[in-house]
């Protein structure tokens, strides 16, 4: 791993320059078994912003995002050609250990997905996986976790609680503050409002605002609001190829190409 | 349904009972229905004769007149039934238990009720409980102690009495301590200095002087409780039957008296009260047909506990290995269809494989390995409650398997990735996230395995219970706990009084009374584990998956 990156991470105030190509996908294929989900895939995700990955259902945006920590390793028979780089480094470069990478991209789910533990300890938990265990430091990555994910006044209280006891979306923005507790430099986050209120999903989208100062965010959305709400580029994928990319604000306002258009637009889904 | 009428003539009209879409919903009502019926069947008869047996019922005085000769029998009336006799008359038959065992043979007779002329309850019938032939049914005559004589008028002869009693206790408890604690303590010394003897540690001149010193503490303790015996014996208690015997015996030998026919509702009620506690508390006696069945009680709950303590572990760990790591292939399904296979061998079989596996060669190699000094005396080489724990162990795995395999499998995708997610290696995810969330499944799994282990007796009966045990498998001697020996069990105790008793029909009571006791052992047993699995799951609400 570059030491910049790592650099950046640790201290608090970012000072590092902005990198446009942070987040590397080169000529990237993946199949699940013999059936092709993503074909030659070129996208370059830049540093401290939010990239919305938009398209139909089965485009392939959720395999590419799930790529960008190797959540797919889990299934078998998967196999993948070009390369996915973050920070100049492959991730399939036989010196990264997936357990390092994890630790560098947290990710939060479409579905609420907090353990059957208490509040503090689903927060933890990725310190205690890392072996850190010091009271001091855990008590501060709990409440610097929960305060950034904008849930610290609400359960401070409550700390040793179970974590079910919350409601849906407090236990979504529990599960944001744990995937942030180790303070990752990149947030993959899968439809994370596709199963909330819109209450709650107005203030997951204020978050996920708040959180693009700290974290390279690529979001997986159905929602063309909320991607034009709180993304500032936007990629469109169908059936497996990135048909355009560019700035959030130009992809809804005067897209290049028609596909995109008639997506936006719903002309089509 | 109430749905409307015009809608039954359109397009849609259906008619009879598919109409509302739920024709057979009250077959499966009753099969449930049946099923509880017969369940709760089962545990009222059980409750109610079991319950039976403890409540003391009123001894009858009975005049028979049979072929003009007139006898008198006292007894306790068990069971009364119509017989047709072979030339067509309808007999009212009725069973007493008339105690007495030593004297007339038979402690249970058989009437028919028109040959009886007269029935009485006098106050002054005794129930005896004795050491020896059963209950005594018999009238007080009078206490003999050396030359002295009490008679049953006088006013002294209840405080003789129940002083008598008292001693008796205080005796037979001392004298326990002295036959099974000190001598046993003695023998094994003795046997020990034998073995050191044979294996060379100790000298001979060293041994012989240990030896002499040894013999006479053994036979001090000896002449000790010979001392005890005599003083059981030294008083006399006298009583007459309903037909005009004697009945002599040593008071030491007296464990009980009740007047039933003296005692009121709260009397009687408090008896029965007694009589449960001593079931509960006291050693079997007299071929297990008297006496309680405390040693049987203590075997089957140490052997459910150390079933457990054997099986969770392993079937745990196996669960862990079929469902998380084994590549779920071919072979996996294979061992899964084996395991479940394993769940329907017949229980016998396990029982077989117990013996010949763990109590003949693990058994037998730990006695040639770690007690060869005592061969050709076996250790564990020989049916023990280890063995029987181990063999049940086995018997219950696949219940625990398939259990925890289940909960394994319910624990949500999306938790599991979420552990991955944040950087936990994936045994970090079963140990830390896995596991927790599927405790309440596994709780159930062992609370089955409890269960089905607890209420087995077929295969335990090859690999360590016995009909009677002379000491329990966990006690106050030095090492405390005694995995290689044998011990009772409620069910086999069931057996054994139902089928292998000398007398059948006192024996019956005593069927059912432990057959209770059994069903609420289990239940015990299965209510602990279940208020554990509630805390746990209490501890993290409901999940919301």
């Amino acid at each position: 791993m570059p030491t910049t990156a790592t650099d950046s991470e640790s201290s608090t105030k970012r000072t590092a320059p902005t990198r446009a190509d942070f987040i590397r996908v080169e000529q990237f294929s993946f199949f699940y078994g013999e059936k092709q989900a993503l074909s030659k895939i070129d996208l370059a995700i830049p540093e401290h912003q939010v990239t919305a990955l938009i398209g139909p259902s089965g485009c392939g945006k959720s395999t590419l995002l799930r790529n960008l920590n190797r959540m797919n390793d889990l299934i078998e028979g998967v196999r993948h050609e070009g390369d996915i780089r973050i920070g100049g480094t492959s991730l399939y470069d036989p010196a990264v250990e997936v357990i390092s990478l994890r630790k560098r991209v947290g990710m939060v789910f479409q579905k609420y997905n907090p353990f059957a533990k208490s509040i503090y300890e689903n927060v933890v938990f990725s310190l205690r996986v890392a072996g850190r265990s010091k009271r001091a430091e855990l008590d501060e990555c709990v409440e610097r976790s929960l305060r950034a994910a904008a849930l610290w006044e609400e359960v401070k209280d409550r700390l040793h609680e179970s974590a079910f006891g919350l409601s849906g979306g407090q236990q979504q923005r529990l599960c944001i503050a744990r995937a942030i507790a180790n303070q990752p430099e990149i947030l993959l986050m899968d439809e994370p409002c596709a199963a909330l209120d819109p209450t709650a999903t107005l203030k997951i989208e204020e978050l996920i605002t708040s959180l693009k100062q700290r974290y390279t965010i690529v979001i997986v959305t159905h929602n063309m609001e909320q991607a034009a709400r709180c993304s500032d580029r936007t990629a469109f994928l169908y059936m497996g190829t990135l048909v355009e990319h560019a700035d959030t604000m130009k992809i809804f306002s005067n897209p290049s190409e028609a596909r995109t258009e008639e997506y936006i637009t719903g002309r089509f889904s | 349904m109430d749905a409307p009428h015009h809608i039954g003539a359109g397009p849609f009209a259906t008619t009879g009972r598919s109409r509302q879409g739920e024709p057979w919903v009250w077959l499966t009502a009753a099969g449930l229905t049946l099923g509880v019926l017969m369940a709760l069947g089962l545990f009222v008869l059980i409750l109610v004769k079991g319950a039976a047996s403890f409540w003391p019922r009123s001894v009858e005085r009975i005049e028979i007149r049979q072929d003009s000769a007139t006898t008198v029998i006292a007894g306790i009336i068990t069971q009364e039934n119509e017989r047709r006799a072979t030339d067509g008359t309808l007999h009212q038959q009725i069973q007493i238990f008339r105690g007495n065992r030593d004297l007339s043979g038979e402690a249970f007779v058989y009437l028919d009720r028109k040959d009886i002329t007269a029935t009485t309850r006098p106050e002054s019938m005794l129930v005896l409980e004795r050491l020896e032939y059963g209950p005594a049914i018999v009238e007080a005559v009078a206490l003999e102690t050396g030359g002295t004589r009490v008679a049953a008028e006088d006013p002294a002869f209840a405080n003789e009495l129940e002083r008598l009693l008292d001693e008796g206790r205080r005796l037979r408890k001392q004298l326990l301590r002295v036959e099974r604690r000190d001598i046993g303590a003695v023998s094994r010394e003795l046997e020990a200095l034998d073995r050191a003897q044979r294996g060379g540690t100790v000298a001979t001149q060293e041994a012989a002087p240990r030896r002499v010193a040894l013999e006479a503490r053994f036979e001090k303790l000896r002449a000790e409780a010979l001392r005890i015996r005599s003083q059981l014996s030294a008083a006399t208690f006298v009583g007459v039957t309903a037909d005009d015997r004697e009945l002599r015996m040593a008071t030491g030998d007296l464990l009980d008296v009740f007047a039933p026919n003296q005692a009121g509702w709260t009397g009687r009620l408090g008896e029965t009260l007694r009589r449960v506690w001593k079931f509960l508390v006291e050693n079997p006696r007299e071929a297990n047909t008297e006496g309680g069945v405390f040693p049987a009680i203590f075997g089957t709950v140490v052997m459910t506990l150390v079933m457990s303590l054997f099986v969770t572990p392993f079937g745990v760990i196996a669960a862990i290995y079929l469902r998380e790591y084994a590549r779920q292939g071919l072979l996996v399904r294979i061992v899964r269809v084996c395991v479940n296979n394993l769940a329907g061998v017949p229980s016998i079989v396990f029982g077989v494989f117990g013996l010949a596996f763990f109590v003949y060669f693990v058994g037998g190699f730990v006695d040639r390995s770690l007690y060869a000094d005592r061969l050709p005396t076996p250790t564990f080489g020989t049916p023990g409650i280890l063995w029987a724990s181990l063999t049940l162990a086995l018997l219950t795995l696949p219940v625990l398997i398939v259990a925890t395999e289940e909960a394994l499998g319910a624990v949500p995708r999306g938790v599991r990735e979420a552990a991955l997610a944040c950087g936990a290696s994936k045994w970090q995810m079963i140990q830390r996230v896995v596991l927790p969330a599927s405790l309440p499944g596994i709780l159930t799994g062992i609370i089955l395995a409890m269960a089905r282990g607890a209420g087995e007796v077929a295969p335990l009966m090859l690999v360590g219970v016995v009909k009677l045990a002379p000491s329990l498998p966990v006690d106050t001697i030095a090492p405390f706990i005694h995995p290689e020996r044998k011990f009772m069990h409620l069910g086999f105790h069931i057996y054994d009084l139902g089928f292998q008793s000398p007398d059948a029909e006192a024996a019956k009571p005593m069927v059912f009374a432990t057959a209770l006791l059994l069903i609420l052992v289990v239940v015990i047993l299965n209510l602990a584990a279940i208020l554990i699995r509630n805390r746990i799951r209490k501890r993290f609400a409901t999940s919301s998956f």
